[in-house]
């Protein structure tokens, strides 16, 4: 009974999770703030994009390179598509696309990372060892390689670039897993004799949480990047699915009339990536009190 | 036997193994090919003979091992296979296709080398100097900006601003400005030199034309690279400036510039070689991007056609000879490191 009390204690002396969050938001910088409204917008965008759309995806027109206009906002592009239409449902590929890579890439690289720093030995040692080979090649190199024998269809894209990338999750969640696994309480957990699906989930997870988030935000950028690398060097994301950089490249012969529109596409890419930059680097800070010397 | 030069072979040994162990990653990248890759390159139409004649060119009938010593050995003398572009009666060789290329990128990435060092350099013990300063938040701001973009934005936006030197005036959007503002931001763009959009060269281009014609990739890679560089000098030396003999020089009153450069910079080279190696590794990936984008006839274009076409023996050579730079720059970064910092030898 007494013990159900202190607990009740100790619980209203704590904030609760929500307003923790909501005091942080609070204190967060105008960049942190920046770059929160523009990816929900990028978000509300993707997932109503059928809705926000004014015309189909891949519904044609007649008139291609199209100039800005009441009926189509930002031209057409080259076979005549509506440019903001495109845009729209680029968001949500591209986007999309770059989640599920990123995910997966954590849910290969977390796993392997954290076994690895819990079981050292043998199993560290290979894994660590594949890695470093697998770094030691630029990875949009590996990735043309592997686009070469596969093909471009978007399940091979979303498979090479998130094992590629799980190599730089599995350092990170090695070396910050290796410092929780020689905790007392880990060790408490195997003597107890739990399994390494609960240990991990359990106890190492949780104390590894603020590091592997802010690496999250940043594969999430670097993902993102090389996906649009890849489209617009016409290996990526295949027509005639919406992408941004895709639509980039299609368009790119209207720069040399001194024309914006090519532009967008890359704007888009860009704006998101330097705002999911200023939300992590805000997060860092907060979580970590990471500064620089004074 | 020197401590150094024995760290010195170790990694020189070590880079070897991880070259070989690629060398066998990319040679398998042939031997993973689906079994009908050779129907897929010759046409619908092929017949068996065709198609059996083609497997035995690319050596598929006969064992891997047996494969990759032979092509380990063809590419030591330098011959790299030949490409499947050529066609019987007229062989084309990787070599002869990579060579005039592979001097275009490599003179892309020094003329980068030479631009974006030194001015990372500079920039970061000028922001290290001025901490805090406005230089010192300017620079952070535009260099977490120019992180994230990707190449191809920064590629694409510097070439609008060449081109709309001349278009800009007539556009809508300059009628749609004050008048002040108009004539006053032609006059800025009029102040852009007239940098060449497209990189078209060739063997006959002299070496100014040439150099004329690599500037806007240049600074494009520049733009991409120095902000890292940047960043991590500053860091490094700011770090540096935290030690109690940086405090000592402080109290025997010399100047902070005489402190960044003969106290702190001498001790910070360790991580600031490393950065400026690994960003010049980076090179590499950046090139592919913008040989594309400004159509310069270099091997990272060459690779992107080569995997649209599946050219499998020219993506195998543009690869290796890519991972190979990207070892040889890290392993340099290591050694140079080591070299200038003798307690790393003996890690803890």
């Amino acid at each position: 009974m007494t013990r159900s009390d202190s607990v009740a204690a100790v619980r209203r002396l704590r904030r609760s999770r929500a307003t923790r969050a909501k005091t942080a938001l609070k204190k967060a910088p105008f960049s942190a703030w920046f770059g929160i409204v523009v990816i929900l917008g990028y978000v509300f965008v993707a997932v109503f994009a059928h809705w926000i759309a004014p015309y189909g995806e891949t519904q044609v027109f007649s008139e291609a390179f199209a100039p800005w206009s009441q009926e189509f906002k930002l031209g057409t592009d080259q076979l005549g598509r509506d440019m903001l239409t495109r845009l729209i449902y680029g968001a949500r590929n591209t986007i999309a696309i770059a989640v599920a890579t990123t995910l997966l890439s954590f849910a290969v690289g977390v796993s392997l990372g954290l076994l690895a720093a819990l079981y050292r030995g043998w199993l560290d040692q290979i894994l660590s060892r594949a890695v470093d080979v697998l770094m030691s090649i630029p990875s949009l190199i590996f990735a043309l390689v592997l686009l070469t024998i596969f093909g471009s269809s978007i399940t091979s894209l979303i498979v090479i670039i998130a094992l590629l990338d799980s190599t730089r999750v599995f350092r990170l969640s090695r070396a910050v897993g290796l410092n929780v696994a020689v905790m007392e309480y880990v060790e408490v957990a195997r003597l107890r004799g739990e399994g390494p699906k609960w240990i991990i989930a359990k106890e190492i997870l949780p104390n590894v949480m603020p590091p592997l988030v802010a690496e999250f935000g940043l594969r999430f950028c670097f993902v993102f990047l090389t996906v649009a690398a890849l489209s617009f060097l016409g290996v990526g994301i295949q027509p005639p699915t919406a992408d941004w950089g895709s639509m980039v490249r299609e368009n790119a012969t209207l720069i040399t009339y001194g024309d914006v529109t090519p532009l967008l596409p890359a704007g888009a890419i860009a704006l998101l990536t330097v705002s999911v930059n200023f939300v992590v680097d805000w997060f860092l800070q907060a979580t970590s009190g990471l500064r620089d010397e004074k | 036997m020197n401590p150094v030069a024995r760290t010195v072979l170790q990694r020189l040994g070590l880079g070897l193994v991880t070259l070989f162990i690629v060398s066998i990653i990319i040679f398998s990248a042939i031997a993973m090919l689906p079994g009908d890759f050779a129907k897929a390159t010759l046409g619908q139409s092929a017949t068996p003979e065709t198609v059996a004649a083609f497997q035995r060119e690319i050596g598929i009938d006969r064992p891997p091992v047996e494969r990759y010593f032979v092509w380990v050995a063809q590419m030591l003398h330098g011959d790299f296979g030949s490409s499947f572009a050529s066609r019987t009666g007229y062989r084309r060789t990787v070599a002869e296709i990579i060579a005039p290329r592979l001097y275009n990128t490599m003179f892309l990435a020094a003329v980068t080398a030479l631009i974006a060092v030194p001015l990372a350099l500079g920039l970061g013990i000028l922001a290290a100097l001025y901490r805090n300063g406005w230089f010192d938040r300017l620079v952070n701001v535009a260099t977490l900006t120019t992180i994230s973009f990707p190449e191809f934005f920064v590629a694409y936006m510097l070439a609008y601003l060449v081109i709309s030197r001349d278009t800009f005036i007539g556009s809508d959007f300059a009628q749609t400005l004050p008048h002040w503002l108009t004539v006053s931001l032609n006059w800025a763009l009029n102040a852009v030199p007239k940098f060449p959009t497209l990189s078209n060269v060739n063997d006959q281009t002299p070496f100014w034309e040439h150099l004329w014609k690599v500037a806007l990739p240049a600074i494009t890679l520049t733009l991409v690279i120095v902000a890292h560089m940047m960043r991590m000098t500053r860091a490094a030396i700011i770090n540096m400036l935290a030690s109690p003999y940086i405090d000592m020089a402080r109290l025997k009153g010399m100047s902070p510039i005489v402190i960044v450069l003969r106290h702190a910079l001498p001790n910070a080279w360790a991580p600031i070689v490393t950065v400026v190696a690994f960003n010049l590794a980076y090179l590499i990936v950046g090139v592919v991007v913008v040989e594309v984008v400004f159509v310069y006839p270099g091997i990272g274009q060459l690779m992107v056609d080569a995997v649209k076409s599946r050219d499998v023996p020219v993506v195998q050579a543009c690869a290796l000879i890519f991972a190979a730079t990207y070892i040889l720059l890290n392993l340099l970064a290591d050694v140079i490191s080591i070299a200038t910092n003798p307690r790393l030898l003996h890690p803890r």
